[in-house]
């Protein structure tokens, strides 16, 4: 019993503390420490790159826009409010920033089918394999990664933009909606739309017919 | 309540984020026991959350890190430049409006001239015996055969020598007697024999030449 709560305890020491650094980071840089600013776009590099490639689905695209992104943080970094949190403000001028870009490129010319799709029409599930465990080491497997990248690559614009941002970036409901000039019931309705399409593509893969197909798992031999 | 697969496919999302009332969320417990798709897709769609928060899939291009520190560092440097340069540009360009205009001052094509009209010339070059005409109208002594000399019928030039001109508030004619003057002025209208009379007369002073 008393395990438990001790464990919790250090977890929400250990996440006030990063808290307390990042803002006391924030407060040095703005205070003119210039040097320090990457320091605290480090942890989030990954989430912001692929917050621009999400919108941007290219890659070359998506780090230029991931620069830029964090060199207006670095300019506007006085504007920041501590009441927000740094990792939400550096996503959403990231989202931004891609969207920006993707409005000049004219992509929505090119959108696919299922962008027109009306975003209240129920989807029905295709699938209803049973697929209850994930080991936690699937996503060891670069193939895995690559699969489940690749998935999220067929949905439609709408959908990506709305899955990444809620489910891949943590960003709440509110911010979602914000960081897109959406309503939040169409983030709603999005988000469930991305990841009920998301179930029929995997499931059927992680159920257990990509690891049946994968050879040599674990020190078997074929012969 | 009882809710049907339908009902629970429009709101699974809604149920994994817990934003469904709790008469709603017992109906779909309820549901799920029973229904072995719907079950399905709702372990399915936790499975999707679960997988995609997963930080290991975030991936990024080889020397992203690298190229973002680069840009990043060079960006750092680049506002002091932006803050400081105004005010060394603006220093400097302070600095060398006032050399320049020093040196502008200093400078022989900008130097004030001696005397600002050309009817004020200096008469310090002209020889005080020089035979030179006035007329009553005007203030200005003429070498003789000066075009601009006010002739009058009735009333002829007077001749007197230059010193005595001058004696008496005459300026010299910047057309007939240039030559003596400091700066030299084209005199356009005036007779060439006037002006070769002055240059004669320069060094025989006393003679009219008349």
């Amino acid at each position: 019993m008393g395990s438990l709560p001790k464990k919790m305890t250090i977890q929400v020491k250990t996440a006030d503390s990063a808290d307390l650094r990042e803002q006391e980071l924030v407060r040095r840089v703005q205070a003119g420490e210039t040097q320090l600013f990457y320091e605290l776009v480090k942890p989030y590099e990954r989430r912001i790159y692929t917050a621009a490639f999400a919108i941007l689905r290219n890659e070359a695209e998506a780090e230029d826009a991931a620069q830029e992104a964090v060199l207006k943080a670095f300019t506007h970094i006085r504007q920041f409010r501590a009441e927000a949190r740094f990792s939400t403000w550096l996503t959403q001028i990231t989202v931004n920033e891609a969207l920006m870009r993707r409005r000049k490129a004219h992509t929505a010319i090119m959108e696919p089918i299922g962008e027109r799709e009306e975003e209240d029409g129920t989807y029905t599930p295709r699938d209803f394999a049973d697929w209850r465990e994930i080991p936690s080491e699937v996503l060891e497997k670069k193939e895995i990664r690559q699969k489940l990248a690749s998935a999220v690559a067929t949905l439609a614009e709408k959908y990506r933009e709305v899955f990444v941002l809620r489910d891949v970036q943590h960003l709440s409901i509110e911010e979602t909606a914000e960081a897109l000039g959406i309503s939040r019931a169409s983030v709603k309705t999005r988000l469930l739309r991305a990841r009920l399409m998301l179930r029929d593509l995997l499931a059927p893969g992680l159920g257990g017919a990509w690891f049946n197909r994968l050879p040599f798992e674990k020190g078997t031999k074929p012969w | 309540m009882v809710v049907n697969c339908e009902h629970v496919w429009l709101e699974v999302s809604n149920y994994l984020e817990g934003e469904v009332d709790p008469a709603l969320r017992a109906a779909m417990e309820a549901h799920f026991k029973e229904c072995k798709h719907c079950t399905a897709v709702l372990d399915g769609t936790r499975n999707v959350v679960q997988l995609y928060g997963d930080d290991r899939l975030l991936e990024v291009p080889i020397g992203f890190s690298q190229r973002l520190q680069h840009r990043l560092t060079q960006q750092t440097s680049a506002p002091r430049f932006r803050n400081v340069r105004p005010a060394w540009i603006m220093a400097f360009a302070a600095a060398a409006l006032v050399a320049g205009g020093l040196a502008l001052g200093s400078a022989t094509v900008f130097r004030q001239p001696e005397l600002r009209s050309q009817l004020a010339q200096s008469p310090h070059g002209i020889p005080p015996n020089l035979i030179v005409y006035v007329s009553e109208d005007s203030r200005v002594f003429h070498a003789p055969g000066c075009k601009y000399l006010h002739k009058h019928d009735d009333e002829p030039a007077k001749q007197m020598s230059a010193s005595e001109a001058m004696k008496q508030g005459y300026v010299p004619c910047v057309r007939c007697l240039r030559q003596y003057l400091t700066a030299g002025v084209e005199c356009p209208r005036a007779s060439s024999g006037a002006n070769q009379w002055a240059r004669r007369n320069a060094d025989t002073p006393g003679h009219p030449g008349l």
